[in-house]
């Protein structure tokens, strides 16, 4: 009987300490969204960063600039709280400066209204003259459209950052809702003008707007050139916008068009959504190989850093870099830059075609829409829905070979990356949402889709 | 020999059973959920009469082995007691049966029964008591050893594992699960089986067949030299040693005396005619007082959602909290109110079984312990049907899809006052869109204005009370929208 009772305990000590180690080793498997790997060890150059000049003011920009739009955090107490990781983004500001990186993008609405003073906190470390700030005037609720507010909005930014002057202010975000919103925003409250008086006065030492949706904005503000003289412009370019903007998305113009409209007249570009908001990281499994074919030791990411950092009036090309990997890996893809030749451009665009037969939504996680006022975590629910029309996991009807895995893949992860109460049936339709979107996604239309292929998987009537 | 298959079977039984109970994905059931419904008081309350004449014939023949093999309170016990052996043998003593306190509970019983007052009912029976026991305190231990797998699974990238909700179904029901399981292991660890032979009707019942068994325990008086052994090993505390007397009544053919007697008395077979004595004497002690518990739900606050000026971040979502319904919902397939209570057990095999959380016991006195629906937590799904399918006591009758889509257990009815469009001044239609039936149709407010915001308009004869558009009504805690039960289920 003795004996018996020693080997139970035994046993359940060797289970426990069996269950331990699993966990141990499963934990940080889970992938992430934007999937840079540490492809090359050893170490990375400090003195190689390629360097872009603003004609204008002479600045030798870096080839990477430091989107601050995904700072990491820590989870807090209550339910869904999350803190600024203060610490962590000190750590990668310095590395990113130490490694040559100098433009840092910001916006007074950011990482839920944090990410102006995380990075004031983290930049104001070191000299003056080591970084260029870039920030937004994002007046966009019509509340905040008043000339008061907008001023208000823009001197707290100063303060916030830290510094007195901003070395590149972009008006943000021009496009969405047309015409009538850069008016609202901007134009009526002679708010472009202060701005305009702000960069005589030396506050503001570049000026330029950032760009989505409406083209006849763009192209308006554009022909106001000769009069505003604007130092820069901001604009979304990878090697799927180039050419096919409209069949990602039919409110967005090809990034070719945009940035020949820009070097006609001589004006740098700066990119955002070099990644098309980590889908051009995240890829079907197919384009992996192929990719990988071709550079066996870049990273998937590395091939849209290129690109988007090719073409010569390029100023910085922009990465919301979370993670530290992340920072290393593009900092191996600029420290320099290899330009891609007409052979790499041709096998991009080929990519990009084979990736448009995948019917994703296209959803950047920016989370502009957020916070949902009736409670749904939008991001969440449209990149589940991606990451399942990637891995194959939307089946087209139940005689489909993979059928019963798929759909068990798609209900059970759907599970996992939304909590119930804040999945797509939730969706009232309210359309408040939708002018935020800077994709111009018709987001209760999309989560109405969604939702109805899931009811047809749970009833099984697909 | 007899002792091995009957420790067998039961343990396959008994944990057969008990998955039952744990299963949250339904397959268990398709194979083994038969084993639920030869339970005896399911089986007469479900007039299977093949499933009861069974039982009263293996009775007859072998004894009462329904009690130690196919019962799972009984096993439940059995596993307790042996628990208990192990730290001091030999220590049960005959003691003569309370002859009118197990009689006296069966016609207490049987009045409940047909009073229609399920609580006492489902209080006394031992499948129920094992039901609720399963049901509440072993089931979360599964569902969080699930979750466990789940978040592995997760890290791995697996779906082999999902995880789960584990919530409080009821207070009072939890309570007395609790109460159930500390008294029963009391009284098993200290006297056996004292609770099936006082207080359990079905062992009072099947106890009176058994005494007419064919095949029963018999002493061979002339080998037998009256040690006294089998007496304190016999856990029904039935062996009267001294007048080498075994009370059939009692006796649950758990074989355990006929391998402890030395001599070799004892042995399985035909008793021919010979008087069995059994002496009644007062005895005092009955008890059983149940403790309910209230809890106290803490409302979270809700978040006034603000005018959106930042990117980022989520919502706080108030709970949604039970509306008053003047007639409580049951199940699709239970016929109508008088029929559910009529024949259910309250074993919690259902309220298991829901995947949708929309099962849960009832905190109604008259209703104490039986299912009942809700829809704060999800509701009625139109491809499941498996409270029906698993139900033992035809308290909830098998139906298919097909039925569930036609059958009315109730209705819907709207609130304007909490509705969004009321309050918030926002468009909705969330509950015609999720509606199984189309019976919501959204119509202008102001009649002669068509811009003007929609609001629901039911059509009661075709909509079912699924729930479908109360749980997903965004007006909290109260939907604008809620289902009112119906006394009697109609197919429309």
């Amino acid at each position: 009987m003795k004996k018996k009772d020693i080997d139970r305990r035994k046993f359940l000590k060797i289970l426990g300490a069996g269950a331990v180690t699993t966990t141990a080793a499963m934990y940080g498997c889970k992938s992430e969204n934007h999937s840079a790997t540490t492809e090359h060890p050893g170490n990375i150059p400090t003195d190689k960063m390629t360097y872009r000049t603003n004609p204008t003011t002479g600045d030798h920009v870096s080839l990477l600039g430091y989107g601050c739009m995904r700072l990491p955090t820590v989870p807090t107490a209550q339910e869904n709280g999350d803190d600024i990781d203060q610490e962590m983004v000190n750590k990668l500001t310095d590395y990113a400066l130490a490694h040559g990186v100098n433009y840092f993008d910001t916006s007074p609405a950011y990482c839920k209204g944090r990410s102006e003073h995380a990075m004031g906190i983290a930049l104001s470390r070191h000299p003056r003259n080591s970084y260029f700030i870039a920030t937004k005037l994002s007046n966009f609720s019509p509340d905040t459209w008043s000339r008061e507010a907008s001023i208000a909005m823009y001197r707290n930014s100063l303060k916030e950052l830290q510094v007195d002057y901003i070395d590149y202010m972009l008006l943000h975000a021009i496009g969405m809702g047309g015409m009538e919103a850069l008016k609202g925003r901007y134009l009526d409250n002679g708010i472009l003008d202060f701005l305009i008086a702000e960069r005589k006065a030396g506050r503001i030492r570049n000026l330029g707007f950032s760009y989505h949706g409406d083209i006849e904005v763009f192209d308006y503000l554009l022909s106001r050139h000769e009069e505003i003289k604007w130092d820069f412009v901001q604009i979304q370019l990878n090697y799927v916008d180039w050419k096919h903007a409209k069949e990602v998305n039919p409110r967005n113009t090809d990034a070719e068009y945009l940035y020949g409209e820009l070097t006609k007249r001589n004006i740098p570009s700066i990119i955002m959504e070099p990644l098309l908001g980590g889908r051009l990281s995240n890829v079907p499994t197919h384009i992996v190989g192929r990719l990988k074919q071709r550079r066996p030791t870049d990273s998937v990411a590395s091939w849209a850093f290129r690109f988007a950092g090719s073409p010569e009036k390029v100023l910085t090309v922009l990465s919301g870099m979370t993670y530290m990997e992340h920072l290393q890996d593009n900092l191996r893809t600029y420290s320099p830059l290899h330009t891609l030749s007409q052979e790499d451009k041709d096998f991009l665009e080929e990519t990009a075609q084979l990736m448009l037969k995948y019917p994703t939504v296209p959803c950047n996680d920016c989370k502009y829409c957020m916070p949902c006022p009736y409670g749904i975590d939008i991001p969440s629910i449209l990149i589940h829905y991606n990451k399942c029309v990637n891995e194959g996991n939307v089946p087209q009807d139940s005689q489909a070979e993979n059928y019963r895995n798929a759909r068990r893949a798609f209900l059970i992860g759907y599970d996992r990356s939304v909590p119930r109460l804040r999945q797509a049936n939730h969706c009232i339709g309210c359309n408040q949402c939708i002018h935020h979107c800077p994709q111009n996604i018709n987001i209760p239309k999309e989560l109405g889709r969604i939702d109805q292929f899931v009811e047809q998987l749970k009833q099984g009537t697909l | 020999m007899l002792r091995k298959i009957r420790l067998i079977s039961a343990f396959a039984c008994f944990s057969l059973i008990t998955l039952l109970f744990l299963d949250f994905t339904g397959s268990i059931h398709t194979w083994f959920g038969w084993l639920a419904k030869i339970q005896f008081l399911p089986a007469l309350l479900a007039l299977h009469v093949g499933v009861v004449v069974a039982l009263i014939l293996l009775t007859l023949i072998l004894g009462r082995v329904y009690c130690s093999v196919i019962c799972p309170l009984g096993v439940f016990q059995d596993i307790i007691s042996w628990l208990a052996g192990k730290r001091r043998k030999n220590r049960f003593r005959y003691s003569p049966a309370l002859t009118w306190l197990r009689y006296g509970v069966l016609i207490v019983f049987i009045i409940a029964l047909i009073a229609g007052i399920g609580s006492i009912a489902a209080l006394l029976a031992p499948y129920s008591a094992y039901g609720r026991m399963a049901s509440n305190l072993l089931a979360p231990l599964y569902q969080w050893g699930n979750n466990l797998l789940a978040y592995w699974a997760e890290r791995a990238d697996s779906y082999a594992f999902y995880s789960i909700d584990i919530w409080m179904k009821g207070a009072a029901t939890f309570g007395i699960a609790i109460g159930t399981f500390i008294l029963l292991a009391i009284l098993a660890w200290r006297n056996g089986r004292t609770y099936c032979n006082t207080v359990c009707p079905v062992g009072t019942v099947l106890g009176f067949i058994s005494r007419y068994a064919y095949l029963k325990p018999v002493i061979n008086t002339e080998k037998c030299n009256s040690c006294g052994l089998c007496a304190r090993n016999c856990k029904a505390s039935c062996i009267n040693p001294k007048e080498h007397a075994i009370d059939y009544s009692r006796c649950v053919a758990c074989m355990d005396c006929l391998g402890k007697c030395h001599q070799g008395a004892i042995t399985y077979a035909h008793a021919h005619k010979s008087a069995v004595t059994k002496k009644t004497e007062d005895i005092n002690q009955t008890r059983r007082n149940f403790l309910t518990i209230t809890s106290l739900f803490a409302a979270t606050t809700l978040v006034k959602a603000q005018g959106k000026k930042v990117d980022g971040g989520l919502a706080v979502i108030e709970e949604k909290k039970i509306p008053k319904r003047t007639t409580p919902l049951t199940p699709p397939g239970s016929l109508n109110i008088r029929n559910f209570t009529q024949h259910c057990t309250a074993c919690q095999l259902c309220v298991a079984a829901c995947p949708n959380q929309v099962l849960r016991p009832s905190s109604s006195l008259s209703r104490l312990m039986q299912p009942e629906m809700s829809y704060e937590r999800g509701y009625c799904r139109p491809e499941c049907t498996r409270c029906s399918n698993v139900c033992p006591a035809g308290a909830i009758r098998p139906i298919t899809p097909a039925d569930k889509s036609a059958i009315q257990i109730g209705h819907a009815v709207y609130v304007y006052e909490n509705c969004v469009i009321n309050t918030d001044g926002v468009r909705c239609g969330n509950c015609a869109r999720h509606c199984p039936t189309g019976a919501i149709q959204m119509l202008p407010s102001v009649a002669d204005d068509p811009d003007s915001l929609k609001l629901p308009v039911i059509n009661t004869e075709r909509c079912i009370g699924c729930g479908a558009c109360e749980n997903l009504c965004p007006a909290r805690p109260f939907s604008a929208i809620y289902v009112e039960g119906h006394q009697s289920h109609r197919t429309i």
